[in-house]
């Protein structure tokens, strides 16, 4: 807002409804200039970029601002009034100059709602009448929709770069020379009556022309209820609609005003349409590939071989990219180790600045891969179809069908599958789903069962795979509290308004390689950006936790004995001996208290953490030295520390504690709040609290 | 009847929606108003939620909502779109005469 007020170049809104191509059209005239972030409050993205196409230079400057896919301007939450404040100019960016309405050339009833609105309102506008190509000369004709509501409209294709030249050069020469559409429609006369109420009592900052103050009573008596959750709307406004609407009798408000308007583009459908029976050779193919995709078996095995394509790239083929960037990390603090100086500084940069930069990118390969699927699923319209097949099994669940891919997701790691949850209209679906994903077995808690499994266990009893059978029964163990968790949690913190979902099954369509790059580098950056100068300072936390206070350096022991006794004397270690208490009754001691502490930078640390603990060094989880350590550990009185039962404890408690900070910094960002992270550390660790301590308190009543 | 015990392959005109505000509204701004044909597309596998046809575009709603909607059969269902008497509020063409 403020670059804004400094160059002040006009502001024009791209606007339209979901599906119509607009934010590739938006790439298109912005070029690579679009920054993302968030709007003020709420977590839906704003994406502001300047038009790259034509003109000549500064004089010409425009900016152009996308706007989230709506298909009307009424609104009943702060996310849905996103679009009309910014048609007002009353969110946080100026009024604009123009705008710029994107409609689905195969949609044109529907995506003409939204132009009349906007007409009605007297707001300047010029429509780009995009997916051309798809209609093959049987669309609607630009002529005829110029003449219907006297603005400019320019015929596009955004993925062919058809007509962009001439959308650039009409959005140029009408921020100069607004154009001013026209629309008379007649509303009932009851109805007439209604809005001159609540026109009269508009604020007085919001009155303009006669007509424009009737198209704001219009949204006012569609948007404002008892129960709407709209932000900063007029005390007096909100009273006269509400009394409107008692006394309305047995009229429908609603049905009035939309009714009437859908009546009045129905009259000139003939006059759009070359064709009135718009079915376009594009809907029909979709309709035969979803004869397939949808059929109950053959939609199924397609279904699951996708999500399983989807899994195995997450898990694995991210693998080499991690591996580089676990090497690269690993090579670049030897190389301090071995020229730097030793000392305070340089061990600060080596183990808390470049492992914090390192835990950062590590998860970039699985965020970049993600949102590589994540786009090519949504641009190919399949999200869509995923939605409308899990929706009966998620809607048990209290959950969204589009939450089904992000909570895939968490198996392979929480923090992807959290920016994923982007791919929900609504905040609650979001947060609901956001709560339960770290609750999936990822990838990082593998290391640990490796570990313990491999140290406490048995391969196999007779003919059972013990071993296999943890590691099976671990995974099943998490999916179950998981749904739990959601069930639970969807009934009673994250309640929400219970609003069904209408979802659009808009036709298949091959995405476009420059949309989707578009996307996966716009998320990794915003990761980049804001959670992950969290994660690096919470890596730096915890490492000065671990390394202070430092003890002089002693000569003649081996380094391994040193680093143990200097954790043991560190903030962490006796911050391991302060919370030995809470841990006793979950059969853990201060040693393993240290490993859940230093945990918390990734879970896997806790296996090189616990190789301190014990004096073997930073050891991986197959690594034999710590097994065998571990199994020699002894309580006081000379029992084995790590029985069978408290190998089982400690993968409960891994299983569902939050020990991730990546996790909580990008919570914290995806929901603009400390609240929710806070919440979901201290859920999951009290529930991780009370399932360790029924496993070993149980065990030991049942004599294990 | 409602829209919820249609069959698949029925045409139908919207008589009525019901049901809470939000999803009512919503459901008109995409122009599910009354007297627009609507076809009963198909269920989706557990038989719950249910793919529509309106107006050119496909869209899927839960079949609890579906019992909402107050349709009735477009006369001559099977033969074509010809004779529906429509409300003048609609007075449209139908989109999905010739499909199929």
């Amino acid at each position: 807002m403020n670059e804004r007020q400094a160059d002040a170049s006009p502001l024009v809104l791209v606007i339209g409804n979901p599906n119509v191509g607009k934010t590739t059209l938006f790439n298109r005239l912005a070029g690579a200039s679009g920054r993302v972030g968030n709007y003020p409050g709420v977590t839906v993205e704003r994406r502001p970029g300047r038009l790259r196409l034509g003109g000549d230079g500064d004089s010409d400057a425009v900016e152009l601002l996308d706007l989230p896919g709506c298909y009307s301007l009424s609104a009943r939450s702060a996310e849905e009034q996103i679009a009309i404040n910014a048609v007002l100019g009353r969110g946080d960016d100026p009024e604009p100059a123009l705008a710029l309405v994107v409609v689905d050339a195969g949609q044109i009833i529907r995506n003409l709602y939204l132009v009349l609105q906007l007409v009605e309102l007297e707001v300047p506008l010029v429509v780009a009448l995009n997916m051309i190509d798809e209609v093959e000369g049987e669309g609607p004709s630009a002529a005829a929709i110029e003449r219907l509501f006297g603005v400019p409209v320019v015929a596009t294709s955004a993925r062919r770069g058809l007509g962009l030249e001439a959308l650039a050069a009409r959005i140029r020469e009408c921020v100069r020379r607004p154009p001013r559409g026209r629309v008379a429609i007649d509303y009932p006369p009851a109805l007439e009556r209604d809005l001159a109420t609540v026109q009269a009592a508009l604020p007085p900052g919001l009155r303009a022309s006669a007509a424009r103050d009737r198209a704001l009573a219009l949204w006012a008596l569609t948007s404002i209820d008892e129960h709407d959750e709209l932000r900063d709307v007029d005390p007096g406004l909100r009273a006269a609609c509400l009394a409107v609407r008692r006394g309305a009798g047995g009229r429908d408000l609603d049905d009035e005003v939309i009714a009437t308007r859908y009546a009045f583009l129905d009259r000139y459908a003939p006059e759009l349409l070359a064709r009135a029976d718009q079915h376009l050779r594009k809907r029909a193919a979709s309709e035969r590939i979803d004869r397939v995709l949808l059929h109950p078996v053959w939609g199924f095995a397609v279904f699951v071989t996708v999500m399983l394509v989807l899994f195995q790239a997450l898990f694995s083929w991210a693998n080499p990219g991690i591996t580089l960037v676990e090497g690269a990390t690993a090579w670049l603090q030897e190389q301090m180790a071995a020229h730097l100086p030793g000392g305070l500084l340089s061990d600060l940069l080596r183990e808390g600045v470049v492992g914090g930069v390192g835990n950062v990118i590590v998860f970039l390969p699985q965020i970049l891969l993600l949102f590589f699927f994540i786009s090519l699923l949504e641009d190919s319209g399949y999200m869509a179809r995923i939605a409308f097949l899990m929706d009966r099994i998620m809607k048990a669940l209290g959950l969204h069908g589009r939450a089904f891919v992000p909570m895939l997701s968490g198996f392979a790691c929480a923090v992807p599958a959290i920016l994923a949850t982007r791919t929900m209209e609504r905040r609650r679906d979001r947060l609901l789903t956001m709560m339960v994903i770290p609750l999936m077995t990822c990838s990082a808690r593998l290391p640990v069962y490796t570990l313990i499994i491999g140290a406490l266990f048995p391969p196999a009893v007779g003919w059972m795979p013990v071993q296999g059978l943890l590691m099976v029964a671990m995974y099943l163990f998490s999916i179950v509290v998981t749904l739990a968790a959601a069930a639970v949690l969807g009934r009673t913190v994250i309640r929400g308004e219970h609003v069904p979902p209408i979802l659009e099954l808009p036709p298949y369509r091959l995405p476009d390689p420059r949309s989707m790059l578009r996307m996966m580098f716009e998320r990794a950056w915003v990761f980049l950006r804001e959670a992950g100068t969290m994660i690096l300072a919470c890596t730096v936390v915890l490492w000065a936790l671990l390394s202070f206070p430092r003890p002089p350096p002693p000569s003649g022991v081996p380094s391994e004995v040193v680093r143990q006794h200097a954790l043991a004397e560190s903030y962490g270690g006796r911050l391991g001996r302060a919370i030995e208490p809470a841990l006793a009754p979950l059969g853990f001691d201060w040693k393993i208290g240290v490993g859940i502490v230093g945990a918390f930078a990734a879970r896997e640390v806790f296996v090189s953490t616990l190789g301190l603990v014990y004096g073997v060094g930073e050891q991986e989880d197959e690594a034999i030295p710590l097994r065998q350590r571990i199994q020699a550990e002894r309580r006081p009185d000379g029992r084995p520390l790590y029985t069978p039962l408290v190998g089982l404890s400690l993968m409960v408690f891994f299983a569902l504690a939050c020990q991730c900070m990546s996790t909580l910094a990008v919570t914290r960002r995806e929901t603009r709040s400390w609240r929710w992270p806070a919440f979901m550390f201290a859920y999951m660790t009290a529930l991780a609290w009370s399932a360790s301590f029924v496993v070993y308190q149980g065990g030991r009543w049942l004599g294990l | 009847m409602t829209l919820a015990h249609a069959r698949p392959g029925e045409r139908l005109i919207v008589e009525k929606i019901g049901g809470e505000r939000a999803f009512r509204r919503r459901l008109m701004e995409l122009g599910f108003v009354p007297g627009t044909p609507v076809e009963l597309v198909g269920v989706a596998p557990f038989g719950d939620p249910i793919e529509l046809l309106m107006r050119g575009c496909n869209l899927s709603i839960r079949r609890g909502e579906a019992l909402w909607i107050a349709v009735r059969r477009a006369a001559g269902s099977a033969g074509g779109c010809d004779e529906v008497p429509m409300p003048a509020a609609a007075a449209m063409p139908c989109r999905s005469c010739d499909r199929r």
